[in-house]
């Protein structure tokens, strides 16, 4: 019980990679897609808690809110609006390419391997300063917050104008082709 | 204790699977989500040296990094729907006009 307690941020750790790992598993092995989107939603959850053992709980928020709730629904809706099960059925994966898969999961196989025998030298750093808003503990939040808006202002606004372009490019690929000039 | 580099490798090993699927999948989808996994990859790594630096720079382009995820999610599967109006497919191969 006392090691469970001294190594808690381990367990919560691992797990929660492995269910990250597991998932992206899922989304390159699953035949259907909304089983992929499903394993993917893992992903994005698994990856949110990562954030909040990161003290990075703003960003564990956003990440719900945007991946999980806007990008993931954008999927499936998607998915169902193209309906998979209309078109026809064609082998899903590209079979050359397989041993080029291979060889590069053996090599990230190695690279973790190495990663983790370094990793125990190393030093996660101290989260306290990113909850300070000009030398107050404040809130991650507030910290952030702060920062987009004080120091990261134009960025903020130019991400904006990319959203709006987005969208515009998004209705206009979307909408039913009309007129002689096509949809574009 | 859980170090800067554990988070590294989890995004490595993110990064990786979402390479192999770009790489191995046909689906247009399947691709799509293939690219969030890499921008997911992403983000772990720029929060956790934004934790290791102690700089919120970091988490503030994760927060970019977040909002071009969206936007490109949104573009991507507007081209799909197009991509299925005009040929009834999400299969990749079949999308070859431009091969040459």
């Amino acid at each position: 019980m006392t090691w469970f307690l001294v190594h808690f941020a381990q367990v919560v750790f691992y797990c929660l990679a492995a269910c990250a790992v597991a998932g992206a598993v899922g989304v390159i092995a699953f035949r259907s897609p909304v089983h992929a989107a499903l394993s993917l939603l893992a992903t994005f959850l698994a990856v949110a808690g990562l954030f909040v053992l990161m003290e990075a709980e703003f960003l564990a928020a956003v990440q719900i809110l945007v991946y999980a709730g806007g990008v993931m629904v954008l999927f499936l809706f998607v998915i169902m609006l193209v309906n998979a099960r209309t078109i026809p059925q064609e082998p899903q994966y590209l079979g050359r390419l397989a041993p080029a898969a291979v060889g590069l999961g053996a090599l990230l196989a190695v690279l973790v391997g190495v990663g983790l025998w370094a990793a125990a030298h190393g030093n996660p750093g101290d989260a306290s300063s990113l909850r300070q808003v000009q030398g107050v503990p404040l809130g991650n939040t507030e910290a952030v917050g702060w920062s987009l808006y004080r120091d990261y202002l134009l960025p903020f606004e130019v991400v904006s104008i990319v959203l709006l372009v987005a969208m515009i490019g998004a209705i206009v690929m979307g909408r039913k082709e009309t007129g002689k000039e096509g949809g574009a | 204790m859980i170090t800067t580099t554990h988070y590294l490798m989890l995004s490595l090993v993110l990064f990786t699977l979402g390479v192999i699927g770009m790489a191995v999948r046909r689906n247009f989808i399947t691709v799509l989500m293939c690219v969030e996994l890499i921008l997911n990859a992403t983000n772990i790594n720029l929060v956790a040296f934004s934790r290791q630096l102690g700089d919120l720079t970091g988490q503030v382009f994760a927060v970019f990094v977040i909002t071009i995820a969206a936007a490109e999610a949104a573009i991507g599967l507007g081209i799909i729907i197009a991509l299925v109006r005009l040929k009834q497919t999400t299969n990749l191969d079949q999308v070859n006009v431009m091969e040459g």
